[in-house]
């Protein structure tokens, strides 16, 4: 099946709850930052995240998506990931979709690293049975040695980055998705790291990488979005190929 | 060219079923919720069975004297029902926090939002295999009457947890959006401990017996409790148990397919 990312004016709307109408009397008020506040139909007031948003993603394209703080950058990977589902509008993705937001996100302090592996892979839809070959590389890759045994609470924090980065770049997927760069500790490690990524970016036939650094963009993708207030601002393909010389691990 | 958006109830029916069947992913979150609780206590889930067990060794005494009942008689009796008890109001209650307690998976990530209401479920199921250790106990030592009702057992555990599946999705999406009713329904449930025949019998109310009769609650006690007593419930319980799943998987398919995508917005 061809992997593809087609959205049709999709809206997302956040209810505020607990918010008092009545100091926001005005029916907006345009920000410096962040979404639009406005007031739905049944009169509750709602951050606007994304307005109108329409685009098609096809194999080849490395969209990076720039815009400052509140734009709506996260939001549109969340609904990329499926999490949020449109107010309005229409999102279609073929593919499975791999979601680097939060590479951490299931991990449990107090569970050994070895129980996370199969915890995260379980929320991955890594079937238990598949899990035990990638064990081995996962404990090889993050070079923990005899850490997986022991409680994640126990690891630094570099440690507990490349283990849970280890896991969740372990399956190959059609859609990449990407919010700013990862970091993963000492440079040694981020260069083997990168090496992973790009690997695993070459099975992946999309990827999605959100950043306000227009650098790390030009140098790793060769569409641009760019979202205002939550709203396009702007499309551009590269005539440049990327570089991918500003690493997204560091 | 653009297709047509499937209708909600399918894709809240399509939500149950896949979260149904994510059988690798929730009883392995359940079980590591159960398991973060007693890290590193030394006797770790059984603290459940044990804690139960205190609980009765210190009930079990006074309301037999209070009851003017038999000790013996009694202990079994009340051991049986608040077990069950624990089970079902645990499920209640962890019911309101489903949705709320796995919003950063919601916000995150695609999973269906069943895993999370199955979670929940899984880990009540794990928590009431615990304390059956203590019916065990209690059967051994107050001479066990068990029959073939003993295999009716089951039947009503399948059955409460169930139940549990539309209590999860409808209280977890209430409870999402109207944070007050988590609060609320905790002192209701343990009002309910107190109006619910769990530590006294509907025989006690005399010829006010129709209240107990009354209240669904007691049925669900009933078609586990007297199974494990070596009885066969009444037919009144089974339909009202039956009845009240009906109407709430029926609730349920109202109310869920409507606000399903709501939920990722409210926890």
């Amino acid at each position: 099946m061809m992997t593809r990312v087609r959205a049709e004016n999709i809206v997302v709307q956040f209810p505020i709850y607990g918010a008092n109408s009545r100091s926001l009397k005005n029916t907006f008020i345009r920000t410096a930052t962040g979404g639009l506040l406005a007031k739905d139909e049944s009169e509750r007031i709602v951050v606007c995240a994304l307005n109108n948003l329409s685009f098609q993603f096809r194999e080849g394209d490395k969209i990076g998506i720039v815009g400052h703080n509140g734009s709506g950058k996260t939001t549109l990977l969340r609904v990329l990931a499926g999490a949020y589902e449109p107010v309005r509008g229409s999102i279609e993705v073929t593919g499975r979709v791999a979601s680097m937001l939060s590479i951490n996100l299931g991990m449990d302090p107090e569970a050994t690293g070895y129980e996370n592996i199969f915890l995260r892979a379980a929320i991955m839809g890594v079937k238990p049975w598949e899990v035990p070959p990638l064990v081995d590389e996962i404990c090889e890759f993050s070079e923990l040695g005899n850490y997986v045994n022991m409680p994640l609470r126990t690891y630094s924090s570099g440690m507990a980055m490349r283990l849970s980065f280890a896991i969740s770049t372990c399956v190959s997927a059609d859609i990449i998705l990407m919010d700013e760069w990862l970091s993963v500790g000492d440079s040694a490690f981020s260069e083997k790291a990168q090496r992973r990524l790009q690997r695993l970016l070459g099975q992946a036939k999309v990827l999605v990488l959100a950043s306000h650094n227009e650098q790390l963009i030009r140098d790793n993708c060769n569409k641009i979005m760019r979202l205002d207030h939550g709203e396009m601002a702007g499309f551009e393909e590269l005539s440049i190929q990327p570089t991918g010389r500003l690493p997204f691990v560091i | 060219m653009s297709s047509a958006p499937p209708p909600p109830l399918h894709l809240a029916l399509k939500d149950l079923k896949d979260g149904i069947c994510a059988i690798y992913v929730w009883p392995i979150l359940g079980w590591m919720e159960i398991k973060q609780r007693y890290r590193r206590s030394l006797l770790g889930p059984f603290w459940l069975t044990i804690s139960t067990g205190i609980m009765l060794a210190g009930m079990g005494p006074l309301y037999s004297k209070l009851f003017g009942q038999p000790v013996s008689a009694y202990f079994s009796y009340l051991a049986i029902s608040f077990v069950v008890w624990i089970f079902i109001s645990g499920m209640i209650n962890d019911a309101c926090i489903a949705f709320i307690q796995a919003e950063g998976y919601i916000k995150q990530m695609k999973l269906p939002l069943t895993v999370h209401v199955m979670r929940m479920v899984w880990k009540n199921l794990l928590i009431f295999a615990h304390n059956l250790l203590i019916v065990l106990i209690v059967l051994m030592f107050y001479q066990p009457k068990l029959d073939w009702h003993l295999l009716l057992a089951p039947i009503g555990v399948m059955l409460i947890a169930t139940n549990g599946i539309w209590i999860g999705i409808l209280l977890g999406l209430i409870c999402a959006r109207f944070r007050d009713i988590p609060q609320l329904i905790t002192s209701l449930v343990q009002v309910a401990f107190f109006l619910t025949p769990v530590f006294w019998t509907p025989g006690m109310l005399g010829r006010h017996q129709w209240a107990a009769d009354l209240n669904p609650l007691f049925h669900f006690l009933e078609i586990i409790r007297r199974p494990l007593m070596g009885e066969g419930p009444s037919i009144l319980s089974w339909v009202a148990v039956l009845a009240v799943t009906v109407a709430g998987i029926t609730l349920m398919l109202v109310v869920f397919p409507r606000y399903r995508a709501r939920i990722a917005y409210w926890v």
